[in-house]
């Protein structure tokens, strides 16, 4: 490390040299063009494994600025940069991690790695993952979101408000494929899924959804998983919320009823209403440009930039608010629509320099649209002051525009 | 006789070939594990407590296991203020303040954490569990940290019962073991819900919810 960096000063010093402008070679004025021939980088580690210009500052943080790893080894939750982010697919080095109750992040080699598939099944299997290469895979674009992804009027930011979700490729085989070839019994109805770190994080997903959509998959965006993202196998459960998401994969078990793991327990409710609206995430926008904590420079034109998804399908219309949601306007669809998968929108905006509230919803493939907190508030029967979004949070996100063109976040 | 003897393999063979031709596999790749193998991976317990292992413990044993395997040391010695999740609820504890266990350099002055899901007083796995199957199964699969698998399932018995008589659900004398552990009446038993439709591909999460 120390040789390369000691290497990319001496560049940049002999560039430097050869320029005779310290400043010049490394930020050229804006009314001069750069110097094309000054190398970036040590080219060896362009080549090796790319890495971003060194201007480039998007990180991920931690929720509550929670050390992660904190003192004691655990990674915590840690928030993606959405306010960074183009397109529809998360870097996987800017993805959100989440562990189950606050793990250590196993180091795993794959080629000891095995998943056995068991319970009510005709015949228990164990793939290696060069068995699991050797069959049939697909791809496919799928969000995952945690549950706490949940907005407070303390948060400043939309990494804050909403960075517990992310976008990836997924390559994978079809969870059903492999069910199928263990012969699952007429009187399964669940399967209990587990991970291979310290505390084998474990979580029931209904039979049906199992045998639908769900991927045992080994790569993420066109390389094998990261180490936070289960290197190196992990279950994707399009739509579901994080928990389900089983890293590590381990084991999966056939059984016929809710097995209550430790990470089920967590999340349980007494109401059957909220316990439906827990496991699947609803239709969701947020607009990450403008958002929490940024400026605009002046009046003008902007185009408004966000993210839409819903765990029961594709997105089918995004609408932006310019007045605090008294009019709404469709958005564009700037990105192929997916199933379960973030879709990006923009809106054309003209700023008239006065105080504006902007906000973004969505309806999914079902026709369901993406409530606000009043709504939310009027199914529940109580107060919008009082009332608590309940299971995951959809609920709409407001931005509010000053005139002196700072944005804060809407809730607060 | 003998046509009668041909007749039945012929008969025996082609259910066989109905059955191989249902459920035979596609690709035939994996390997089937052995029985030991199943048997040393499949941890899951049930709430019927069916996995269960053969085996007992007592409040009191656990009380000793709970210091002797460093339970202590992050769980905080009354089970709650430490480091790691809430075992004892502090509002039921009858134990003093927290006392930082040796070795934790700090750990007075960090705040309890919240992992995901938050483990707190509320939510703590005796308050908040609603099956004594829950704490057996995750003592035994995920503890103590970074030596999971060493308990013997006479301790994760007592531990379970240390856990739930300092939380106030058994009573001191009372003996865990495969039989009692599935019938302990949880304080939350009645604090869960499945939703009211089963999964289905195109359902709306919950009909008429905006």
């Amino acid at each position: 490390m120390s040789s390369k960096r000691d290497r990319r000063g001496f560049l940049k010093n002999g560039a430097a040299l050869a320029t005779g402008l310290t400043v010049g070679a490394v930020r050229p004025a804006s009314a001069q063009t750069p110097a094309a021939s000054t190398p970036s980088k040590d080219i060896k580690e362009l080549i090796a494994y790319g890495e971003r210009s060194r201007f480039e500052t998007a990180v991920r943080v931690s929720v509550g600025g929670r050390p992660s790893p904190d003192s004691f080894g655990l990674t915590f939750h840690v928030l993606a940069p959405l306010q960074d982010s183009f397109g529809i697919i998360t870097p996987s080095s800017l993805f959100y991690t989440a562990t189950h109750r606050g793990a250590f992040v196993p180091d795993i080699n794959p080629r000891e790695h095995r998943l056995m598939i068991h319970g009510m099944v005709d015949r228990p299997l164990t793939f290696s993952l060069d068995d699991l290469k050797r069959l049939p895979y697909v791809s496919r674009i799928h969000f995952v979101e945690c549950l706490g992804n949940r907005a407070n009027a303390n948060h400043k930011t939309v990494q804050e408000t909403h960075g517990l979700t992310s976008c990836a490729e997924w390559t994978g085989v079809p969870l059903s494929l492999l069910l199928k070839e263990a012969g699952v019994q007429n009187a399964a109805s669940w399967i209990v899924a587990e991970g291979a770190e310290e505390v084998k994080g474990a979580s029931s997903i209904p039979l049906a959804k199992a045998m639908d959509d769900c991927l045992v998959c080994y790569g993420q965006n066109g390389e094998m998983l990261r180490p936070q993202q289960g290197y190196p196998l992990r279950l994707m459960v399009p739509g579901f919320e994080g928990i389900y998401q089983i890293k590590y994969l381990r084991r999966i078990k056939v059984v016929d009823r809710y097995y209550m793991t430790y990470d089920d327990y967590g999340h349980i409710n007494p109401d059957p209403k909220v316990a439906a609206l827990t496991h699947q995430i609803g239709p969701k926008s947020v607009i990450t440009f403008p958002s929490g904590g940024q400026q605009l420079p002046e009046r003008g034109f902007y185009e408004i930039s966000g993210l839409a998804w819903s765990g029961a399908g594709a997105i089918r219309k995004v609408e932006v608010s310019t007045d605090g949601g008294q009019t709404w306007k469709d958005a564009e669809l700037r990105s192929p629509a997916y199933p379960m998968a973030h879709t990006r929108f923009g809106f054309h905006w003209n700023w008239d320099g006065r105080e504006s509230v902007l906000m973004s919803r969505c309806t999914d493939e079902l026709g369901t649209v993406q409530p606000t907190r009043a709504d939310v508030a009027k199914f529940w029967n109580e107060s919008p002051e009082r009332s608590r979004v309940r299971g995951a949070d959809n609920s709409v996100q407001p931005w509010k525009i000053a005139s002196d063109g700072s944005v804060r976040n809407g809730l607060a | 006789m003998a046509s009668r003897r041909l007749l039945l393999v012929v008969m025996v063979v082609l259910g066989l070939c109905q059955i191989g031709t249902a459920q035979s596999p596609t690709y035939g790749v994996g390997r089937a594990p052995t029985a030991e193998e199943i048997r040393a991976w499949d941890i899951s317990i049930s709430p019927t407590g069916k996995e269960l292992p053969p085996g007992r413990g007592t409040a009191k044993e656990g009380a000793q296991l709970y210091v002797q395997k460093g339970c202590a040391g992050c769980h905080g010695r009354t089970g709650w203020g430490g480091r790691a999740p809430v075992l004892i609820s502090s509002k039921i504890s009858k134990d003093g303040p927290p006392v930082p266990a040796n070795g934790m350099a700090g750990m007075a002055h960090e705040p309890p954490p919240c992992l995901a899901p938050c483990v707190n007083d509320a939510n703590a796995m005796a308050i908040h569990s609603p099956f004594a199957t829950v704490i057996w199964d995750y003592i035994n699969r995920g503890m103590p940290i970074g030596k999971e698998g060493t308990l013997t399932p006479n301790e994760v018995y007592a531990l379970t019962a240390f856990i739930l008589y300092k939380n106030e659900v058994i009573k001191e004398g009372d003996v865990l073991d495969e039989l009692s552990l599935p019938k302990v009446k949880m304080p939350n038993a009645a604090g869960f819900a499945l939703p009211p439709e089963e999964w289905k591909h195109g359902r709306p999460r919950l009909q008429n919810y905006p």
